[in-house]
């Protein structure tokens, strides 16, 4: 037993090195290397060390749970990136949970009568035992639900608006009064029958797991993602308590830490509290916004009009958005700048934090249609380049290049740090249509006097540009 | 007792100062590599089995498989995704 926890403490060395390395790309992919080493040192320790193992059970679940798994890691398309993390966080909280009611069921009779708890050769006061194992049934469950209406929101299974309805902050507060109660008297059992709370709390927190959920749109889902992501670490953190397990408590640690600053990240990419992303429900429609519409003075150009100004141009900014995710045009983008730095003229991508459904999401994008990475700046290292750029190429982002996020206080997304593309020479934005953004809200920079708007889906259009742009 | 909370505050100070190191780039990879390690509820899920014939040996081969699909899937995605990342 004694030789298993340094087997564990290994694994989590693995883990963290891991990490560690994913400070560089470079060092990236031998880090993801070495972290499924320490989880096969983890597993293959466990496997070895416990008696009276079912191993046919084992077997079974573990090349069922390879095959999907891989088949999801082969297939799935690096636009549905998003999706894959929230079902991925939804199985790991799920997991989470599901161990922890196996042991809960094993030991119910036992926390009934107040007993001390075996948990390997340690006995654990009931009283910690019942809370945890409350606890972790709770996160995993809630984590679990939460990632699948993630998931369906993202996959368009659900409704990427914000789903409210009359008295969702109640029913949310009666729910967590209701998991507070039950985890508490899961640690001091009264009368109550403890499999009946069990039940209850499994209901309860799946409940609240959708209600959490469905009220957050689209553009905050990178925020979702991240959270959801946080929590199935503390799931596994959690279960690790019930079991007294050193590898479950190191590594679930670490996702929640990750999962935390990630979350964090967002929120300030944003300019909002994590308590306004959960319970704002920004979105849907903002009154003033169709009138708004009206008083821009928008102009709209042919992309050979479009292939004109780029070819005067010698400093263009890409400024890439969820809009090009959807129309999958990455590698259209990416051969429009070949051909202009094959004119000798200089291209850069600039990435908000919060562009796409997720963090990083952009850049995954990218770097799948070969673009190399030092060429994506962030928001700190772009925005002194807008000064002196010709061309800033707006691909189907809205919000974060909005302009009254600097000045209009009155705007919902005021005081969201943006990228300063209004700063450039000339900026050509590309939609699909004038519809307003996520937030709702019209984009003063679409009617500013140096900017030009290029309506089509972005794939289409950059094709199209391109073709232009030979022709010139 | 003390011993696992001591351990668990450590890792997350740990957690804290290796991923802030992160660069924004790799973000995507750090949540689906970081996924994967929340899999380690398959030790768990293995340990679960040896309830023995009961409903939680059930609920024990679904979280086998649950935490299969995370450590696989996500170690070969982000592996996949990794890949991708390269210098001019």
């Amino acid at each position: 037993m004694i030789y298993m926890n340094l087997f564990y403490v290994l694994a989590g060395v693995l883990f963290i090195l891991g990490l560690k390395k994913l400070s560089h790309p470079k060092t990236a992919r031998n880090g993801n290397l070495t972290a499924s080493i320490g989880m096969l040192i983890a597993i293959v320790v466990t496997l070895v060390t416990f008696g009276n193992l079912d191993f046919r059970m084992i077997a079974i679940g573990m090349i069922i749970g390879s095959i999907i798994g891989a088949f999801f890691a082969i297939k799935v398309q690096m636009t549905e990136m998003p999706q894959m993390v929230a079902i991925f966080n939804g199985f790991g909280g799920g997991a989470s949970a599901l161990v922890a009611a196996a042991d809960f069921l094993k030991n119910a009779q036992h926390l009934m009568n107040g007993d001390m708890i075996m948990v390997g050769s340690f006995e654990i006061s009931p009283i910690f035992y019942g809370a945890v194992v409350a606890f972790s049934i709770f996160v995993g469950t809630l984590t679990f639900t939460g990632s699948f209406v993630a998931f369906g929101k993202l996959q368009g299974f659900i409704s990427g608006q914000p789903v409210v309805f009359m008295g969702q902050k109640i029913l949310n507060a009666v729910m967590a009064l209701v998991i507070i109660v039950s985890i508490v008297m899961m640690a001091v059992p009264g009368s109550i029958d403890l499999n009946l709370l069990f039940i209850i709390i499994v209901v309860v927190s799946a409940f609240l797991g959708i209600t959490l959920t469905i009220p957050i749109g689209g553009a905050d889902m990178p925020v979702v993602i991240s959270l959801l992501n946080s929590y199935s670490g503390i799931a596994a953190a959690a279960t690790g308590f019930v079991l007294l397990n050193q590898g479950l408590i190191i590594s679930g640690a670490l996702v929640g830490a990750s999962g935390l600053i990630l979350t964090n990240i967002m929120c300030k990419g944003m300019n909002r509290s994590l308590a306004n992303v959960i319970f704002g429900a920004v979105g849907g429609v903002v009154e003033g916004a169709a009138a708004a519409i009206q008083k821009l003075n928008i102009k709209s150009y042919s992309t050979e009009e479009a292939a004109m100004i780029f070819d005067a141009a010698d400093k263009i900014i890409i400024v890439p958005g969820y809009g090009l995710a959807v129309a999958q045009a990455q590698h259209a983008a990416r051969e429009i700048a070949d051909f202009l730095e094959s004119k000798g003229k200089k291209v850069l991508y600039a990435i908000h934090p919060v562009a796409g459904r997720m963090p990083g999401h952009m850049n995954v994008l990218l770097a799948e249609a070969n673009v190399p990475y030092e060429l994506l700046k962030d928001l700190d290292e772009i925005n002194p380049e807008f000064e002196d750029c010709d061309v800033a190429l707006v691909l189907g982002a809205n919000d974060v290049v909005n302009p009254a996020a600097r000045h209009d206080k009155s705007s919902p997304i005021y005081g969201m740090p943006i990228l300063n593309v209004d700063k450039s020479r000339t900026v050509i934005i590309n939609k699909r249509t004038m519809n307003p953004g996520f937030a709702g809200i019209q984009n003063e920079l679409f009617g500013f006097d140096n900017s030009i708007m290029v309506f089509g889906d972005a794939k289409v259009m950059l094709t199209q540009l391109l073709a232009d742009l030979k022709d010139l | 007792m003390i011993d696992v909370i001591t351990i668990f505050v450590l890792a997350i100070f740990i957690g804290f100062e290796v991923i802030t190191k992160v660069p924004p780039t790799l973000h995507t990879p750090l949540m689906s590599g970081s996924n994967a390690i929340s899999g380690i509820a398959i030790v768990g899920a293995i340990i679960s089995t040896q309830a023995g014939g009961s409903i939680g040996t059930w609920l024990g081969l679904i979280a086998i498989i649950f935490a299969t699909i995370n450590v696989v899937g996500g170690f070969l995605v982000t592996d996949r995704m990794l890949k991708m990342f390269k210098r001019k």
